[in-house]
């Protein structure tokens, strides 16, 4: 126990920095293939009033879910997430990534429909401190701690502090959307800011609020029975609810774009609105989700299946054709004698000091159609100078280049296990009648056996990741999947479609691994000695 | 009166003295700056960051060629909440999504940018290229044709039309084009009989989409798809294309620079930007850093001097009568900018809302088609 201990701490520092810098990050790199926070924490009023909607009607939502989507974008464009969260629902529908982003900037304009009126009809709605001293008061601690909550879920950053500010409960009861659109704002200017709330003029989603309590009949007739702070202002304001805007949050929406009346966009929100999907999964196998459930996509849209095949395949033509090259190196860097063996070996490990992109160009220069194979084969008469050879922007290109840039770790494997093998067992073999050919097939090989399995390995999950090589030399029918996940790392920046293939690829690569154990035996795997 | 001006004059003096001396004294005196590396950064370093080091003998600037993957490095850096880079050198698109995931910093031109010699405002002396909150553009540069001369088949006259790239029979030879659908797609439909003005609404509907692809398909076996700049110019040189796209500059240096035996085909040109964002959420003294060097880095004579070495167009009105002459080979630099009325008598600009929105939703159709 007491030794064991010993080494466990011995190896500590090597196990918490892999642990660290590698496991972790992959980790949370694959756990962004089923996250979708984004959806629920940008607009979560939104998201619970679409819960109630049935989207096979092919009606747009009701207006509440409008109210509540104007009251969650508004604090969103505030914090610049509505964009974000644009980019991530044009994924799914080519079209949301402008319509977020322009409906936000006329977020301000749709408030000022109501501030307008609001403010002509009593001008004590003008003053920062008038708003303060209504919505203030005793008993609302909870609801500021729970739109805390989600103003720090939303902006992602710590919301924690003073706000200088308590809503009152009786105004809570009085003026629900009012209370929700002023707390935000109040969250937001003494915590974001820096300022003290009094002070500030409140969003125009707070008037927009206040208009969308004064179309309940209910707080009207409240309002007229209500005596605490800007009794006064709000009575004459509800006695003059004709001058405010005749139509709802839906027609200002449709109005600002006529996507928001659409059922299709919503749709996409309500089918996008838990925190796990698994459409990014589904995404990585051609499928989708629609309402009616998981269906292929359009044959004009499937890549992924096609290219994980490729992928495999491609990989399996490299490590074989390593072997091919491979074998015969090894035999001759194990068999030679130890002056010339160490030259061959010098050569083997050359290409390992040039870099990986001059060795890539360097076929380029060698493959091409001008390139100096077909220029010598079109010099030689072999190839007629107008059908010269397509060896590269083609798959061909890709095993040729990868072969070479991959043929060291199959070689070194292959070697360090023959340079074990007893020349005296051939010999044997031979005294007792073997052929050449016997010999090396029935005593040889078997023993070299475990450097194929070792170099296979290291050559074709190798291959299966590579990235650079097929970009450069690959074309377009010779590209790995790796391909499609770099350009969704770093050019459409969908990092949960990248997650979500990079965890097939590795799933893949462990189930092969798992194969392999069962058929030849990883302890039959020798890396040398 | 008289001394209400002057009075007003010296005040705005001090001020804007005091504020130099406080930010002199609150600056960072080292900045990283991410471009694009090559021809490009050497013009940046050669216009802005040799003349502003000597102004400012304390300041080292170091370079991070990353501008091509900058959108998922800042992202990645962000989330790490440790951002290294001070100004990121960027295509408007990019500087667009980077403003959109509130990674890049929203600026007022006016106050940020310096104005024109004559006292224009930056936000009109760079008008409509202005295309996001956060981009602060630098130069035009567009994606165009460049053909082999010699290639042109003896008798027939040299391609003026964008849609020679369609036509295999009079020219054959391979064609090179980006391996994205951006561009490649308007192109097509343009030479499908497709108005300009009507591309992207063609574009925007699904048929339009297998219009363009289908457009496309009748010379995909003579098409080499690249991926990097530099791919078209070295394809062009070793005769292995007839013709290709890429950026004009590059065109430009294998022209003349290199003396290789290719001409422009500048019909249907797509202008494109290319400028600066400023990283959110920087510390105050690498902030005031980056701003006291971005007001002298897209100043009207900065934008262009940038234009001696490399063929780009400044993104200011005003820069463009002080184009002069490469700074090596002596030539006239106004003949070889994609802005010169002759080689803009056909454009497009690159529709960024356009894209932002269809760019997912194409690049999967165009990538499913080309895997065919």
């Amino acid at each position: 126990m007491r030794q064991k201990m010993r080494a466990l701490m011995l190896v500590a520092p090597l196990l918490i920095f892999v642990v660290v810098t590698f496991i972790v990050p992959i980790l949370s790199m694959l756990f962004r293939s089923v996250e979708n926070d984004i959806v629920p924490n940008t607009i979560p009023g939104t998201v619970i009033a679409l819960s109630q909607w049935d989207g096979s009607s092919g009606e747009p939502p009701h207006e509440n879910v409008y109210r509540n989507l104007y009251i969650d974008l508004f604090k969103a464009e505030e914090a610049k997430q509505h964009t974000r969260l644009g980019s991530r629902l044009n994924y799914e529908q080519s079209g949301l990534s402008s319509l977020f982003r322009t409906t936000g900037r006329s977020l301000d304009d749709i408030g000022e429909l109501w501030q307008d009126p609001l403010e002509d009809i009593d001008p004590n709605f003008e003053e920062g401190s008038f708003w303060f001293e209504m919505m203030s008061g005793t008993g609302g601690e909870d609801f500021l701690e729970t739109r805390r909550e989600l103003m720090a879920l939303m902006s992602d950053e710590d919301m924690s502090g003073d706000v200088g500010f308590v809503p009152s409960e009786e105004i809570i009861q009085l003026l629900p959307w009012t209370a929700r659109a002023y707390t935000d704002f109040a969250l937001w200017a003494a915590i974001r800011d820096g300022d003290t709330v009094a002070e500030e003029d409140p969003w125009e989603s707070v008037y927009g609020a206040l208009g969308m309590d004064l179309t309940n009949p209910d707080t009207v007739s409240a309002i007229n029975s209500y005596n605490g702070a800007g009794a006064s202002a709000l009575q004459t304001a509800a006695a003059n609810i004709d001058q405010l805007p005749q139509f709802g949050f839906r027609e200002a929406f449709t109005e600002e774009d006529k996507d928001w009346g659409s059922a299709d966009i919503w749709a996409t929100i309500k089918l996008y609105s838990p925190s796990m999907t698994p459409g990014y999964f589904l995404n990585s196998v051609d499928m989708t989700l629609t309402p009616d459930g998981i269906v292929m996509k359009p044959e004009n849209q499937q890549i992924y299946t096609t290219l994980f095949m490729r992928t495999l395949i491609m990989a399996l033509i490299i490590t074989a054709s390593c072997i091919v090259l491979g074998y015969p190196v090894a035999w001759l860097l194990a068999n030679l004698p130890m002056r010339t063996a160490s030259i061959l070996m010098i050569l083997v490990l050359l290409p390992f000091w040039t870099s990986l992109l001059v060795r890539t160009s360097a076929w380029k220069v060698l493959l091409q159609q001008q390139g100096v194979i077909n220029e010598i084969l079109v010099w030689l008469g072999f190839v007629n100078d107008a059908d010269r050879l397509v060896l590269m922007n083609n798959a061909t290109g890709t095993v040729i280049a990868m072969t070479h840039i991959l043929l060291p770790f199959m070689i070194l494997p292959l070697y360090s296990v023959m340079k074990t093998i007893p020349p005296s067992y051939q010999r044997a073999a031979k005294s007792l009648g073997a052929t050449n050919w016997t010999a090396f097939w029935r005593v040889y090989f078997p023993q070299s056996v475990p450097g194929i399995g070792a170099g296979s390995i290291l050559v074709f999950i190798l291959a299966i990741g590579y990235y650079i090589t097929p970009e450069i030399v690959g074309g377009t029918d010779g590209v790995f999947i790796s391909n499609r996940i770099a350009y969704h790392i770093s050019s459409s920046l969908n990092w949960g479609l990248a997650a979500a293939l990079g965890s097939i690829l590795l799933v893949v690569v462990l189930g092969l691994y798992w194969c392999y154990d069962k058929i030849v035996g990883i302890d039959n795997v020798k890396l040398g000695g | 009166m008289q001394l209400i001006k002057t009075l007003t004059a010296s005040t705005a003096l001090l001020v804007v003295a005091a504020g130099a001396a406080y930010a002199d004294d609150h600056m960072a005196s080292d900045m990283t700056l991410v471009s694009w590396g090559g021809a490009y950064q050497n013009s940046q370093i050669k216009a802005y960051a040799e003349p502003y080091m000597e102004m400012n003998p304390g300041v080292s600037i170091t370079w991070d060629e990353s501008s091509n993957e900058a959108v998922a490095k800042l992202r990645a850096m962000n989330e790490a909440n440790n951002v290294t880079w001070d100004l990121v050198d960027v295509v408007a698109a990019d500087a667009m999504r980077l403003c959109d995931e509130g990674l890049a910093m929203e600026i007022d031109p006016n106050e940020v940018l310096a104005e024109a010699p004559d006292g224009t405002s930056a936000e009109d002396d760079f008008g409509d290229l202005l295309v996001s909150d956060c981009f602060i553009p630098q130069i035009v540069y567009s994606t165009t044709f460049g053909y082999r001369e010699d290639m042109v088949p003896a008798g027939t006259p040299a391609p003026t039309d964008i849609c020679a790239l369609f036509d295999t029979e009079t020219y054959p030879g391979m064609r090179s084009l980006e391996k994205r659908p951006i561009n490649n797609m308007e192109w097509a439909l343009l030479c499908d009989g497709v108005a300009k003005d009507e591309v992207y609404s063609v574009l925007e509907t699904p048929e339009g989409q297998q219009r363009a692809l289908d457009k496309l398909a009748t010379i995909k076996d003579s098409v080499i798809w690249w991926s990097a700049g530099a791919d078209t110019p070295q394809l062009l040189a070793d005769g292995e294309v007839f013709m290709g796209s890429t950026y004009n500059g590059r065109l430009f240096s294998a022209i003349e620079e290199q003396d290789q035996p290719i001409a422009m085909l500048w019909d249907a040109q797509v202008f494109d930007l290319d400028g600066w964002i400023i990283p959110s959420g920087l510390p105050e003294e690498r902030l005031n850093r980056v701003l006291d060097f971005v007001k002298f880095a897209t100043d009207t004579q900065r934008l262009a001097d940038q234009a001696a070495y490399i063929s780009y167009g400044p993104a200011r009105f005003s820069s463009a009568p002080l184009v002069g002459k490469h700074a090596e080979l002596g030539i006239d630099m106004a003949p070889h900018m994609p802005t010169d009325p002759a080689n803009a008598k056909n454009t497009f600009l690159y529709n960024y809302e356009f894209w932002a929105d269809y760019r997912d939703d194409i690049d999967a159709k165009f990538q499913a088609w080309l895997a065919q």
